[in-house]
């Protein structure tokens, strides 16, 4: 009778996820489920987010309790019909069985890439299938292929996704090669040549978003669609209070109120996502890359370019998803996409729209790239 | 992923990185370079436990071996940081402090003051500190408060590899002098660790454990003992917040403060003899600052106010353990104030 049994596991959110802690469910035993609906909250060293239904069905059991930590996979409820009996239910979670915590991961390999462009080494990740024209995901100012750990695995279920460290951020190399948006455009495009990708889809987030957009208008065939996420590049006005303040923090403290804008909710800034970007401000070359940068992209609260503005003659189909209460780049220029556009301007998200709203982000997209 | 290192090779390889970024950067000690009889340059030893190894091959002869005269080498860096050097005297175990205290507290903590600012000593002393290494009562010592308490010297006790690697490139840059504390017990400890450079700023605390119910405030080895006893503690219910002060001088309150403030209880940990310790200032500062948010006595746990035994089962109970720690912080839940 087991075919009848859905188990409901914990997720894995990015490639360094190993276990999760159940903040809360957010469903009583006995709940139709949907796919999509918000069933618990869980915690993990990085972020919290909301578990959402993977299967509709009913649910039977609650297994985890609000407060366990378990390892990813770890059996957390049960979905049966009403016709199936307790008995079996039982039995089901007795046999049921975790599987090994890195036995997913052997199977696709090392969990990271790199290439080296201009003498700048590039880390990035590739996920999903070989086949398809794959979905390039492009992070914002200060940021890196993490920011993505809601929506890589999610989006790499039907076509091949590919993240990069934009140079100067993350893991690649400490340096620019330029700070305007067609270096870094150009940048990318030198990337996707060295790793054989002729044309994507793009999904940038930011001043990701402006730099896919750039390479949108410079080399339009490389570029099937566009998924622009609060997207830098759409309007002159911008929250210079950030980007000044993440250049110059230098302690927890003082970065703790800076990142809090990122989100609509401030309690997701942990102190491990904190300490994290600390590690990454502190690396030789850093602070000056990120000075350079927000000094030539955007300065009292004026973005210097907007590629986005010229997106309609392009004819490639655009997406633009905003958190409503971004508190970076005001949502009010979701009014500036191109005709034509989809726009989404979701409610109870800011500025990390695609951590705080991921399932909504990840449909959205799925469903821009598969028309 | 990051690489894993050890504390010892994370020690290494800052300084290996400061010696290739700044040609002013040198290194002073005893057997730095030879030591156990290595026959070239490649085979050299690189100090008693090997820390400098490979360092001499790389930058020769910025890195001198020195007769067994700390009075004399602790000297000659202090004096060569006063003359645009940064350089890096080795004092192999902190114990030996007494023979050349004088070129450290009465000299280079106050050439910047008694010369109205005009004056650096961007020196960095690095000593191995602390007690379970079987060394006995002249090689074991946590003397982290001795230092702590003249002004003018920066002193810093880091916990993990990664802290270590940026702690003591920040030490290396800083323009004044810095007394680097390595635990011995940590060499061997591994943790990820950056292979680019990194530098962490002195005076800024970590917390490396959230809790809400009591600060454990520690420092060094000690700073494992807290979250082993944070481990046990959690079963029980009692949330434990765990705060590394990585460094001593500048000291970061306002992190103490912020944890206190919310959790109303604090444990101060020192592997330091309690007297006049750090465990003490913590305690006296919190007492000063933010004594409406306790909720109850603060406690300290500390080693007995004796030399360190050379016997292996005193040693052992001299050192505090993660037990006393959660009793500590168990005593704090129950008495006091509502």
């Amino acid at each position: 009778m087991t075919s009848a049994i859905t188990p409901i596991i914990m997720p894995k959110w990015g490639l360094e996820m190993r276990e999760g802690t159940i903040a809360d469910w957010l469903v009583e035993e006995g709940t139709r489920i949907e796919v999509g609906m918000p069933i618990m909250d869980v915690e993990t060293d990085k972020i919290s987010n909301a578990v959402e239904a993977p299967d509709a069905g009913l649910l039977r059991r609650r297994v985890a309790s609000a407060g366990e930590t378990l390892p990813v996979r770890a059996l957390l409820g049960v979905l049966a019909e009403a016709d199936v009996s307790d008995h079996d239910i039982d039995a089901f979670i007795q046999g049921f069985e975790v599987p090994a915590a890195d036995s997913g991961d052997e199977d696709t390999g090392p969990a990271f890439d790199y290439a080296e462009i201009d003498g700048l080494r590039v880390r990035y990740a590739r996920r999903g299938p070989e086949e398809g024209t794959p979905l390039v995901l492009i992070h914002g100012f200060g940021g890196d292929l993490g920011n993505w750990l809601f929506n890589m695995d999610a989006l790499a279920e039907k076509v091949p996704v590919i993240a990069l460290d934009l140079p100067g951020h993350g893991q690649s190399a400490p340096r620019l090669p330029g700070t305007s948006l067609v270096a870094l455009s150009d940048f990318v495009a030198q990337f996707l040549d060295a790793i054989g990708v002729s044309r994507a889809h793009f999904a940038g987030h930011s001043m990701g978003a402006a730099i896919a957009s750039q390479l949108a208008l410079v080399q339009p065939s490389k570029v099937a669609s566009l998924s622009l996420i609060c997207p830098a590049g759409m309007g002159e006005s911008i929250n210079t209070a950030y980007t000044d303040g993440f250049v110059s923090a230098e302690s927890r403290r003082e970065l703790k109120p800076v990142v809090e804008l990122l989100f609509d909710n401030p309690e997701l800034v942990t102190r491990n996502l904190l300490e994290d970007l600390l590690k990454y401000k502190r690396i030789d070359g850093i602070p000056d890359v990120l000075r350079a940068l927000g000094g030539a992209l955007f300065s009292d609260n004026r973005q210097t370019q907007t590629p986005g503005l010229e997106l309609g003659a392009t004819g490639i189909p655009v997406l633009v998803v905003w958190g409503e209460s971004d508190q970076v780049i005001p949502s009010s220029q979701a009014a500036n996409a191109p005709a034509g556009a989809t726009v989404e301007v979701l409610k109870g998200a800011g500025h990390m729209v695609m951590m705080e709203k991921a399932n909504d982000v990840n449909a959205l997209i799925r469903r821009h790239i598969s028309a | 992923m990051v690489r894993k290192i050890s504390m010892k090779l994370a020690i290494n390889e800052a300084i290996d990185q400061e010696m290739s970024r700044d040609p002013s950067v040198i290194m002073m000690g005893e057997d730095i370079v030879g030591g156990a009889g290595g026959d070239g340059e490649m085979d050299a030893w690189g100090g008693v436990l090997g820390v400098t190894k490979g360092l001499y091959a790389k930058h020769g002869n910025r890195l001198l071996d020195t007769p067994l005269s700390e009075s004399a080498y602790i000297g000659a860096a202090i004096g060569a940081a006063a003359c645009g050097m940064r350089p890096i005297g080795e004092l192999m175990f902190i114990d030996f402090m007494g023979v050349c205290f004088d070129q450290i507290y009465n000299q280079a903590a106050k050439f910047r003051y008694m010369f109205g600012g005009k004056a650096e000593t961007p020196v960095v002393i690095r000593a191995m500190v602390g007690a379970g290494f079987r060394a006995a009562a002249q090689h074991s010592q946590m003397l982290t408060p001795l230092f702590t308490h003249v002004p003018g010297l920066k002193v810093v006790c880091p916990s993990t590899p990664y802290d270590t690697k940026g702690l003591l490139i920040q030490s290396i840059r800083d323009n004044d002098p810095v007394i680097f504390c390595e635990h011995k017990n940590l060499y061997g400890f591994e943790g990820e660790v950056p292979e680019a450079s990194y530098a962490i700023p002195l005076g800024e605390a970590n917390v490396v454990r959230d809790g809400k119910h009591v600060s454990i405030v520690t420092y060094g080895l000690m700073v494992h003992r807290a979250l082993e006893a944070a481990a046990e503690l959690s079963k029980e219910g009692i949330e434990a917040e765990v705060i590394d002060l990585r460094t001593l001088s500048p000291l970061d309150m306002d992190t103490v403060l912020d944890s206190v403030t919310k959790t109303g209880r604090l444990v101060c940990v020192d592997e330091a003899n309690p007297r006049c310790s750090i465990a003490c200032d913590i305690s006296a500062q919190v007492v000063q600052q933010a004594f409406g948010a306790l909720k109850s006595g603060i406690e300290m746990v500390t080693p007995p106010h004796v030399p360190v035994p050379f016997s292996p089962v005193l040693e052992d109970l001299y050192i505090p353990s993660g037990a006393q720690i959660a009793a500590a912080a168990r005593k704090t839940m129950k008495g006091g104030r509502q």
